[in-house]
Parts: C-alpha cells; structure tokens; sequence
C-alpha cells in the first residue's frame, strides 16, 4: 500500500475531528461557551498527560470488561439465534423474550446485577445484557434466509443437520452475523460504562467522580478514551469482516474484470 | 453408492496410489415410473393432474411446457424434495440384482449455478462426496476429474463471484457429476445464458451423457434446445399438467453442432411447437 492511499484512508475521519477541536478551542478562549459547560480541547488534553496514570488504569479495565461481555454476547447470541431457528414454534415460544435484553433499563439493573453476579463481574454482565439482542436478531434473520435451492442440495445428499449449520446456514448468515457485531461492540462498550457507574471502577468510574468535582475536562478525556475504545473496535470487526468475505460478499468484494 | 467413474480420453492419468482407471465403466443407469401423480398447493391449485410416465433407463428425456406449468414442480417430486398428492414414484436400479446400489445416486442441477459464494471452484465441487461422507482421499481425486470433464481444469481456485454465468453453471454441472449419479435431473439450467453459451453447454451435456450412460431428464421451455439434446420428448399443457405429447425424437442419435441447421431437425421442433400451442389452448 502506497502513502497516497493510506493517506487517502487516514486523513478523511481525521479533518473533521481537527475542525471541531480547533473550533471548540476558539470557543472557549473567546469567552462563547465556558469553560465548566464545554472544556477546552487543550485542557482535556492536559489531562489526559496529568491523569495518564489513573486514566490508562481505567481503560484497561473498561476495555477488559467491555470485551468479555462482548465475547459473551457473540457466543451466546449466535447459540441462542441457531436454537430459535430450528423451528417456527420455537421461535414463536422464545423470541419474545430476547426482546427483553433489547429493551432493558440497564441502570435500573445493573445495582442489582452487583448482588446477582458480584462487583467483578457486574460491568462485564452489564455490557453482555446490552449487546446481545443485536447479534440474536441479525444472526436469527441471517439463518432464516438460507437460499432455498442449496438447503434443497444439501437434503438431496443426505446432508445431517449439523454439517447443513456449519456448511451452509451459518456461513450464509455470515454477513448478517458481522452487521449484529458492529452494533454489538459499541452497546458492550455503553453497557461497560453504566455498569462501571455503580461499581465505580474504570472510565464510568472516573467520569462518575469527575462529574461530582466538575472536572468537565475530565469527563471529557474519559468520554474521548471510550469513543477511542469504540473506533478500535469497530475497525477490528471491520477487518474481521474483510478477511472473511473478500472472496464471496457483495459489501467486501473487490472490483475486478468478469 | 459406486465411486467408480467414466474416464474420458481428455483425462489426465490416474495418480499413483490411486485405483488404477479402468476400462471406460458405464454409470449404473434407472428407470422412471410414474403413474397418476397428482399435485395440489395450497389454495387449490392444482399443479399436476393425473400424469403417468415411464423413463427407460439411460434415456434422455425433456420436458417442455409453458412457464409456471408444473415442470418443476415434477422434477422436484421425482428427486425426492417433494411429494405427490397421490399417485405413485418407482425410481428403479437396473440391473437390478446384487451390483445395484441401494439408493440411486440422483443428482440436481438448479436454474441458477447456486454455489456456495465462499467455497472456491475445487470445494464446490467436492460438497456432495462431503455431505456423503466419502472418505477426504478420494474427494480431491472425483471432483478434479468432474472439473476437467466440464473443462475447467484451469479455474480450480477461483471463486464464484471470479467466474462468468457460463463457468459458474459448468462448476454446477461438475458438482452434480461428481457424484457419478445415475439419474440425473436439470431444471431449465442454461435459461439464463446466452444463446452461444447455452449452444456450447447443450453440447457438451449431450457428450457427457453419451459417455456416462445415465438417466438424464431435462426440462426446458427451449423447443429447439429439447430436439437438440432429447432422445425423447414430453411436451406437457399449461396448468393443471397433463400430457400433451410423448415424442420419440426422429434424429441421429449423436448430435453435433450442424444439426441445428439441417430439415430434419426444423420438422421436429415444429411438431414440438405444434404441441406446445395445443397445450397452451389445453389449460384451464
């Protein structure tokens, strides 16, 4: 890869982020917003370098936290969409209630996850619980639209069930499986930081504190290593996505000459 | 289930360790018989009504008919993925005896290729023998043998998505041989090609079922392209199906490209098309 593409995958995301920083710098400095309300892209930056400590120790708790709930979802939810896919009335029985993990309140739930599960494992539950109902549902829609000539190819030679699920329908649900993640990373992460609202540990736990000394450009640096947390993520599912539908999907296939 | 396969002249030489390839060994072909197959949908419509047919073994046969006229729906029944209303299916092994398989090897080849987008050429071809739980060593062996037979040999590692309409319905074809089946069923599988495509791909289907010696049934709504390739033809009339025609096609039995050109192939597609017209009056 030459340095005009990477330039050309590099510098478009990154222009706008230096229009709002550099206009929100000349904001506050000219007096328009204060300080306490919006801070200074400048002192969010100082502290990040002054509370680098705390900071990256927080981080990495978040980020710990946010990925097992997230690898507890992928798991969970592609199991629990292969189940309420193999047959109508399960599905008609048991869907129903995966809509509940959509719509839970999860900071009403989550002081109660900490009496369920323990402190430990309440910021991860929190991420799980929030991040799963996308990967049921994507997953689910992925395996009911199984192109019904290769499911009839798969009977004629007596395929067994379970080589028609990893042969077939999951394979085809793929697409729809990568779509349920990239929903699912940045919920785990929300998940996280609610959850560490309670407990009080990593980012949430920091923006928590903050919030009550009105450290806004704290608040702020916390908020700016999440969304960080966030891209990364996104960007790893993205590559992900890349390597395992290069050769077959539409969304990822390269244009070449027929 | 026999493995053993037709070995063309074009093939390459048996590898080693590998049985050794044979005198040329004809495919173990079935009869046909259907009497008074009756299929009704829901809502009523009857798709076939009250058909009776008999395919010899190693016949050629192709339906034509009318768009929407139950075609389909009757080769479906005949390979198993759906059932007559009533009426009664005998798919029968001949010889019969000791030599024939249990179940005969049917094979399907859909109107589109249908591959599987994320396997390339070489593993699309070798998902039959892994759904039948043959043995890894010997799939690689059959599937480069399908391949080459449809004259892909060169294309092995190379994804559907790499390939035009034409290449992608051979890796169709090969995968329905590679099973060496003895009946083997098509469901208007060039229609969506262009017509010099088609010609070739007709062409080498009549080869292939010359040197294999299979059941082959071939529906069509191509009048020109039934009397190329048929022994006989079946022209069945608009819904509910009934027979319309049973036609033994009054050509050379090897067909080559000219013959498309010749008189006697214009009388024959006209008495299919003056068929095809009395069953389009025919229907409801």
């Amino acid at each position: 890869m030459n340095l005009r593409r990477i330039a050309g995958i590099v510098l478009p995301p990154l222009a706008p982020l230096a229009a709002v920083t550099l206009g929100a710098e000349i904001a506050v400095r000219m007096g328009w917003v204060h300080a306490f309300l919006v801070p200074a892209p400048s002192s969010v930056l100082g502290s990040i370098v002054r509370d680098w400590h705390e900071l990256s120790r927080a981080m990495l708790d978040t980020t710990a936290a946010a990925l097992s709930g997230f690898a507890l979802s992928v798991v969970a939810g592609v199991a629990i969409a292969v189940l309420l896919s193999s047959a109508a009335w399960v599905q008609r029985a048991f869907y129903p209630y995966a809509v509940f993990f959509q719509t839970v309140p999860i900071i009403a739930v989550a002081p109660l996850l900490v009496i369920w599960v323990g402190w430990d494992r309440t910021v991860a539950a929190s991420a799980f619980i929030v991040s799963i109902f996308p990967v049921i549902a994507n997953t689910l829609s992925g395996l009911l639209s199984t192109d019904p000539a290769l499911r009839d190819l798969f009977r004629l030679y007596g395929a067994r069930r379970h080589a028609t699920l990893l042969k077939l329908r999951l394979p085809y649900a793929l697409p729809n499986i990568l779509t349920g993640l990239r929903i699912a990373a940045g919920l785990a992460i929300i998940g996280a930081i609610v959850g560490e609202f309670i407990t009080g540990a990593g980012i949430g736990g920091i923006i928590q504190v903050s919030r009550q000394q009105q450290r806004v450009d704290k608040i702020f640096a916390g908020l700016l290593l999440a969304s960080l947390l966030g891209i990364v993520l996104f960007w790893a599912i993205n590559l992900l996505s890349h390597l395992s539908l290069r050769h077959w999907h539409a969304s990822e296939l390269e244009r070449q000459d027929r | 289930m026999q493995m053993t396969r037709a070995v063309q002249p074009g093939d390459p030489p048996a590898r080693s360790g590998e049985e050794p390839a044979s005198q040329p060994k004809r495919t173990c072909a079935v009869a046909v018989e259907m009497r008074d197959i009756r299929r009704t949908f829901r809502g009523g419509v009857v798709a076939i009504e009250r058909l009776s047919l008999r395919i010899a073994p190693s016949e050629f046969v192709a339906i034509l008919g009318p768009s929407g006229c139950g075609k389909s729906t009757l080769l479906r029944i005949i390979a198993g993925l759906d059932r007559p209303d009533c009426g009664s299916l005998k798919v029968i092994a001949h010889p019969a005896g000791a030599a024939a398989p249990a179940r005969p090897q049917l094979a399907f080849v859909f109107q589109d290729a249908h591959l599987l987008p994320w396997r390339n050429v070489l593993g699309n071809v070798q998902l039959p023998l892994e759904l039948m739980r043959v043995p890894r060593s010997r799939r690689r062996a059959a599937a480069l043998a399908a391949i080459e037979q449809v004259g892909l040999g060169d294309a092995i590692d190379r994804y559907p998505a790499q390939l035009s309409g034409g290449m992608r319905m051979r890796v169709s074809l090969a995968r329905a041989l590679v099973t060496d089946p003895s009946l083997l069923l098509l469901d208007e599988p060039f229609a969506a090609l262009d017509e010099i495509t088609r010609q070739q791909l007709d062409e080498q289907l009549h080869q292939l079922w010359r040197s294999r010696g299979m059941t082959v049934i071939f529906v069509t709504h191509s009048i020109v392209e039934a009397a190329f390739l048929a022994q006989r033809a079946v022209v069945l009339s608009r819904r509910p199906a009934r027979l319309v025609l049973d036609h033994t096609l009054a050509l050379p039995e090897h067909r080559v490209a000219e013959l498309r050109g010749e008189p006697s192939f214009a009388a024959q597609t006209r008495v299919l098309l003056d068929a095809l017209r009395r069953g389009e009056g025919a229907g409801a």
